[in-house]
């Protein structure tokens, strides 16, 4: 599938700005991006549900822009688990085959293997409200692929469940996805989840895709500031550095020797970010530049620490491992080696990614 | 502010309870310490919510007691209680400024005008919205009401404890960061009792002092999120804490050997007298991999990495194990064996943590 | 959202358009033909331009009509919104008799207008009416068909007894979608009774009570057939509204041009009211949406 110099304004407001995409037959593509972000809006596109200012949907190299979504083969589940409440579990799944009018033993052939897949085999006798949560997305899911679409679009299904189910269903998407051998597009707000599940990513901002490719490759070697921001959770920290012969300036009056990366770069100012579990309260490496803060608060999850500080105007966020139980507003100093800083101009186009990726990206 | 306490407090929606599946929580006896940060973390349906409308006396629990530091408040009504509740919902008043309803609380207990402007006006500045009190409440996100409602709580000096119900669900992924760290620093600062509840184990580690683990109307277990990570005292804690859970399998044990399927381990130390179903479990980040020897061999079958960190599923004879690996080791398909961390192994017994009766054998 | 563009649809609307055309525009373009035509019979028509409409508001008459048409409406909104608003709060909000009361009632609003004003009619009489009897044998000077005091009573009790179920019915339903966390909060807050209802109740129903006031305001500002069939608009004039007056004018006198005119006029006020109440709602919304 293709989206060419796709665009959408709504009373002058633009929802997606120009847009090029190409999707691989069988291949998971996630958007990735907060609310509002356009996810949802390009998605509808692609579904036909609406209809782009500009451009065009190519499928198989067919122009199917202005067709309608009851003549495509598409199948989508939102965020809300949407089934027939009157129905049982095994006429919901059937439910689109019946509409195709396909014979009685193909349906019932189609509804057991899908439903088997799903784990749903047990519940086919029920109707959807007897079922959990994950069940009932389970159920949507299952009316979803039942019909063997060629595009499967998932909205953030998986935002109104409980963690843990999420987790379960998370682990699962993935191994459907390659029974199915459909293009699946998987929106989702959580980096996290754009890695578990593989495949591709797109990272969208206010409406513009950002960056598209290999979910790791795009986490290890984000093309801009923008993107970085949007696949990492917590957010990217952020400082401005300046280098000027073999020292980098920040904050206030610190300076350091640059090392490692930081030492090709031309003299001038920059935009360095780094990731939160990289922030460490010791001295974890020879390279590790000393940076003083102010911490905030920390959170303790039992097995890390949060910690929430802000060094010269900006909010950062640490993530360590073990407990470390420190004061509230205090001044503390924390570490970074230069190894995992990512430059990028002011402006925010990526200057040089860290060298742990080039490092970590070529081994995985 | 003050300690609560529940005495073999128990609660059906039946008439006439009689096995444990009827209630919809089962007896606890529980004290929470004045001035803390608790959770109350579970699925739903795990009771937690029934607990929380106990408290805030929107429920009379059929069986037990509860006390608000030597006061029996079991038929209390929520007024006299004297707490303050935020919602999983934003519930501000829609006409009013975000001043007024700071204010409404002391409004209607009659406080001077004067102490209420202070007052008021302290608060507004410890939830950030000096800038904006004379603004109506309507127009805010939903992360500002949510600051609105808790402050509603925190207006009250003498209030006993600061509910808040899922109070994170309908706020944006990246500014929930924000409002947990305000909260955390709200607790450090006015040291009310809080009481959180949730089903997402972030929330409720990185908020509370103290964990209230529930699961089908049983507290399985109360803790520091240390040691509920560390020590989990049900193998339900260890599945439910932990992203992915404690990896739990179906073993045998005799004194200080532990069969799994025909590979044998030797324990740190011995058990004895155990009965019923009898498991082992050890979490993701204690088991490490390697190529050439270990404890157990295994197959990989899928290796995710999820930036900070890897998470390699495997399988041995059929079940599952899922490790976790740092960053920066590098993990392929020929890695066959994983060997266990003994300091962090665990015996259950029917699903409850069992202590070792002898030391080091 | 953008929808997808679909010219089929106008046909779907098609029969709606045809069905209003005859029985609104239509009918309307022949009252505005009449309206500035004079006739003296056998079809025979002369073009008075204005004249009707200058008469119509310099007549007495309809003044008078006008007067106690906004008096009435005056006094059974001041009457049934806060009646309706208070039914509506002391309903049952759920259970067996929710729906019971839900029942009992919305029965007054299925009977016709015109049955309503037999049923009181007969009720009212002094010989065979259970309440006219009644407040005669307690000495009570009551007589709808002489007395305009008792007439003006019977009228207003007539119409809230018929009407303020409606309003009952669409505050209920405005109150029913306070989430419970609400009043928890209030409860918590210590607010009183009065508070919940001004700052919590009133806000949620605001929407619908006003749609509420705009019905309830139209329909009584066109009541009719309760009336006629009680008093028929005696006695004497003082229960003569507005549209007893034009039909009086229309099909008692056969006064058609100025009977058009009358009949624009009234449209007119309707229009101009609901317009301003409309606008004043829309208002509202956009107030509460920033």
């Amino acid at each position: 599938m293709e989206l060419k110099n796709i665009s959408m304004q709504v009373n002058t407001q633009t929802h997606i700005y120009e847009t090029n995409l190409t999707l691989e037959n069988g291949t998971m593509n996630v958007l990735l991006g907060r609310t509002l972000s356009g996810k949802t809006t390009l998605m509808r596109i692609m579904a036909g549900l609406d209809i782009p200012t500009t451009g065009q949907i190519l499928w198989n190299g067919k122009d199917v822009t202005g067709v309608k979504v009851q003549k495509r083969k598409i199948a989508m589940v939102y965020q809300q688990f949407i089934n027939y409440p009157a129905m049982s579990v095994y006429d919901n799944i059937a439910s689109p085959l019946r509409l195709m009018k396909k014979s009685k033993d193909e349906i019932d052939f189609a509804v057991r293997k899908t439903a088997t897949m799903l784990h749903l085999e047990s519940e086919l006798n029920k109707k959807p409200l007897e079922l959990s949560g994950g069940q009932q997305q389970r159920c949507a899911l299952a009316r979803a692929l039942v019909k063997g679409s060629g595009l499967v679009l998932l909205d953030e299904p998986l935002a109104n469940l409980d963690y843990k189910l999420r987790e379960e269903l998370r682990e699962e998407i993935p191994k459907i996805f390659e029974e199915s051998g459909a293009i699946f597009v998987y929106a989702t707000t959580e980096p996290e989840e754009a890695l578990l599940l593989g495949g591709n990513v797109a990272t969208l901002w206010e409406g513009r895709i950002t960056q598209f490719g290999k979910s790791p490759f795009v986490y290890h070697f984000p093309n801009s500031a923008t993107t970085a921001r949007v696949f990492s959770n917590p957010s990217m920290n952020f400082f401005n550095i300046k280098k000027e012969g073999k020292y980098i300036y920040f904050g206030d009056d610190e300076k350091e020797v640059a090392s490692s990366s930081l030492l090709k770069l031309p003299d001038g100012e920059y935009l360095a970010g780094f990731r939160p579990n990289y922030l460490k309260i010791e001295k974890y490496t020879p390279q590790a530049i000393k940076i003083p803060v102010h911490l905030n608060v920390t959170e303790i999850t039992g097995s890390e620490t949060y910690l929430h500080i802000t060094h010269d105007g900006n909010y950062w966020i640490g993530l360590i491992n073990g407990v470390h139980k420190i004061d509230f507003n205090s001044d503390i100093d924390v570490y970074l080696d230069t190894r995992y800083i990512f430059v990028f101009s002011k402006d925010g186009v990526l200057v040089e990614p860290a060298f742990s990726s080039t490092d970590n990206y070529k081994e995985s | 502010m003050a300690k609560i306490i529940f005495k073999n407090l128990a609660h059906s929606y039946l008439p006439n309870p009689k096995v444990n599946k009827d209630y919809a929580l089962q007896k606890i006896n529980l004290e929470l310490e004045d001035g803390a940060a608790y959770a109350l973390l579970g699925p739903s349906g795990c009771g937690k919510t029934t607990l929380l409308n106990i408290i805030s006396g929107l429920l009379i629990a059929s069986e037990g007691k509860i006390y608000f530091d030597d006061k029996d408040v079991t038929f209390s009504d929520t007024v006299d209680r004297n707490i303050a509740q935020v919602f999983q919902f934003p519930v501000v008043y829609d006409t009013m400024s975000v001043r007024k309803n700071l204010a409404f609380p002391l409004r209607n207990r009659g406080e001077n005008p004067k102490y209420i402007k202070k007052r008021v006006e302290a608060i507004a500045k410890s939830i950030g919205m000096e800038d904006i009190l004379d603004k109506k409440a309507s127009g805010l996100s939903a992360d500002a009401k949510q600051k609105i409602s808790l402050g509603r709580g925190m207006v009250r000096e003498d209030v006993n404890a600061i509910l808040l119900d899922e109070p994170l669900t309908v706020i944006d992924p990246h500014v929930k960061w924000k409002l947990r760290t305000q909260l955390k620093a709200l607790h450090e600062e006015f040291s009310h009792t809080m009481i959180f509840v949730t089903h997402d184990q972030t929330e409720a580690l990185t908020f509370a002092d103290k964990v209230v683990v529930m699961n089908d109307g049983v507290v399985v277990q109360v803790g520091s999120p240390q040691e509920l990570f560390e020590k989990p005292a049900h193998t339900f804690v260890g599945f439910f804490i932990g992203s992915p859970g404690m990896n739990i399998f179906r073993v045998d044990v005799t004194h200080d050997i532990v069969s799994i399927g025909d590979v044998k381990l030797k324990l740190k130390s011995s058990y004895k007298n155990l009965n019923g179903k009898i498991e082992l479990g050890i979490r993701p980040e204690y088991i490490k991999l390697s190529k050439d020897s270990g404890d157990i061999e295994l197959e990989i079958t899928r290796i995710e990495d999820i930036g900070y960190h890897k998470i390699v599923r495997a399988k041995h004879q059929g079940m599952n194990i899922n490790i976790i690996v740092p960053e920066d080791i590098k993990i392929t398909q020929d890695f066959k064996y994983a060997s266990f961390d003994t300091n962090h192994l665990f015996i259950y017994q029917d699903g409850w943590l069992v202590e070792p009766t002898g030391g080091k054998s | 959202m953008n929808k997808t563009v679909n010219q089929k649809a106008w046909f779907l609307v098609l029969p709606v358009f045809l069905l209003v055309a005859f029985s609104a525009v239509i009918p309307l373009m022949t009252v505005i033909n009449y309206s500035v035509q004079d006739t003296f019979g056998h079809n025979v028509f002369t073009w008075v331009g204005l004249d009707w409409f200058y008469e119509i508001i310099h007549s007495g008459r309809m003044h008078e009509s006008l007067a106690r048409q906004a008096l009435f409406t005056t006094i059974i909104l001041l009457i049934e919104v806060p009646l309706g608003i208070f039914i509506a709060l002391n309903m049952p909000k759920k259970g067996f008799w929710a729906s019971f009361c839900l029942v009992v009632i919305s029965l007054p609003m299925l009977i016709p207008g015109n049955v309503v004003g037999t049923i009181w009619q007969i009720f009212g009489r002094k010989d065979i009416g259970l309440l006219g009897h009644t407040l005669v044998n307690l000495g009570i000077n009551y007589n709808y068909a002489e007395d305009i005091m008792s007439a003006w009573i019977t009228i207003i009790v007539m119409d809230v007894w018929h009407w303020t179920s409606l309003v009952v019915l669409l505050c209920y339903a405005g109150l029913q979608s306070i989430p419970d966390a609400y009043y928890q909060a209030a409860k918590i807050d210590q607010a009183s009774r009065w508070s919940i209802f001004r700052y919590i109740e009133l806000p949620k129903m605001s929407g619908v009570l006003l749609i509420a006031i705009l019905l309830r305001f139209m329909d009584s500002f066109m009541i009719y057939s309760g009336p006629f069939v009680l008093t028929g608009g005696g006695p004497g004039n003082s229960t003569t509204f507005l549209s007893i007056d034009l039909v009086n004018m229309a099909l008692g006198q056969f006064d058609l041009g100025p009977a058009s005119a009358y009949s624009l006029m009234y449209f007119l006020i309707v229009l101009l009211v609901s317009w301003v109440f409309f606008t004043f709602m829309t208002n509202m919304d956009k107030k509460g949406a920033v």
